[in-house]
């Protein structure tokens, strides 16, 4: 476990006073605080750092801690299971607990190690939980119908409606569903994040489908039909005479579904990629060379 | 618009334990719809979230209104360049 230097961390001297803490917190919290940092984790991650240093030193009674065993943590502990010892005599002398109850905490070890689960001089502020964040990785093929899941968070079962239609990296919000508040505060909410994997021969740009198709040769240059997988099953289509190599077609709502639009669907665009013959028997060479002739 | 898509003002205030003045000024910055109803004012359930946050702004970081309407801006902003970039990313794996 490292050390950490919370004065660093809020750019402020050991003698700062509580004004200049809390300056420079707030200057820093509104410089991180994920709301004015969306979807940046590395904020995030400072934003946290600065509210434990600011949970620290805001507190007399932990700054003061701090400040003496800081460095040596390992004599902090000490001193905490010392201090923690006497607590229980205490305790046990006038059957009276006045610990406070400390909620789901997103501290670091050190911090914890230092202040345990007992936040000294903490006022009962109603404190809103934390919101948790997850990722559900889905396949391509998973996402093209609505259905139910069922997920596991903290050790309880949510069972949710993952709508057709959603695309990678979208994220939705489950109210209610994050860390428990702390002093009563409501819970935190639950943000799920869709991870989608593509496995398929199709290639997703928003709502429409992007494959390429073989294509024999004859087919191309008679015309005909050929049998495609769309994501839906197999379409029987027409390939108009004289096919290019890399013509491009369109299937109109044989895409992907639009995301809460039930019934609509983007398009499907297939590429033609045509195989000419190969292993030509005498046979074909000799009409083949009949052919060039005629051009 | 059915009943449970808004919810009124005074709800939201005494539920959220916040001055129904915060969200008249919102209103006035016109950073929040409010639809009035029969002598009642109410805001979209849709738009929770987006009040949620502009309190959390307000009170936590101690950001006054000015501030909120340029945040406000600016968030709209990233959120816009954070979809093309998406957006161009995934146009990108066509040709990959």
């Amino acid at each position: 476990m490292d050390y950490i230097d919370y004065y660093k961390i809020l750019g402020i001297n050991k003698d700062a006073s509580q004004k200049e803490i809390r300056i420079a917190y707030r200057k820093l919290a509104r410089k991180y605080h994920p709301d004015l940092n969306p979807n940046d984790k590395e904020a995030e991650r400072k934003f946290k750092e600065v509210n434990e240093a600011n949970e620290v030193l805001s507190h007399p009674e932990n700054k003061k801690k701090y400040d003496q065993y800081g460095k040596d943590w390992k004599h902090a502990e000490h001193f905490e299971k010392t201090r923690q010892q006497q607590r229980q005599q205490r305790q046990r002398q006038s059957f009276h607990d006045t610990g406070e109850p400390f909620g789901e905490s997103d501290f670091s070890d050190f911090f914890e190690s230092m202040f345990g689960g007992a936040r000294q001089g903490r006022q009962q502020v109603r404190f809103r939980g934390q919101d948790l964040r997850a990722e559900l990785h889905l396949n391509l093929q998973d996402v093209y119908t609505t259905h139910k899941r069922t997920l596991t968070v903290n050790n309880k079962n949510i069972r949710i409606t993952i709508q057709a239609g959603v695309v990678h990296g979208q994220e939705i919000k489950i109210k209610g569903h994050g860390g428990s508040g702390i002093n009563g505060g409501p819970h935190g909410d639950l943000y799920i994040k869709f991870i989608i994997e593509n496995h398929t021969s199709f290639k997703r740009h928003n709502n429409d489908l992007h494959t390429t198709v073989n294509l024999d040769l004859y087919i191309a240059v008679l015309g005909g039909e050929t049998t495609i997988d769309t994501l839906d099953g197999k379409v029987k289509i027409k390939v108009k005479p004289e096919t290019q190599n890399n013509t491009k077609v369109k299937l109109k709502g044989k895409g992907f579904p639009v995301y809460k639009k039930e019934g609509e669907f983007g398009d499907l665009y297939i590429t033609y990629l045509i195989k000419l013959p190969t292993n030509l028997s005498n046979k074909e060479k000799e009409l083949f060379l009949e052919l060039s002739k005629l051009r | 618009m059915t009943e449970q898509n808004i919810i009124s003002i005074s709800t939201f205030c005494s539920k959220y334990e916040v001055p129904e003045s915060f969200i008249h000024s919102l209103r006035k910055y016109q950073l929040l719809e409010v639809i009035e109803r029969e002598g009642e004012a109410f805001i979209r359930v849709s738009h929770l979230q987006w009040v949620e946050k502009m309190m959390r702004l307000h009170y936590e970081l101690d950001i006054n209104m000015e501030g909120l309407d340029a945040i406000s801006n600016l968030l709209q902003q990233i959120w816009k360049l954070q979809q093309e970039n998406q957006d161009l990313k995934e146009k990108l794996t066509l040709y990959e």
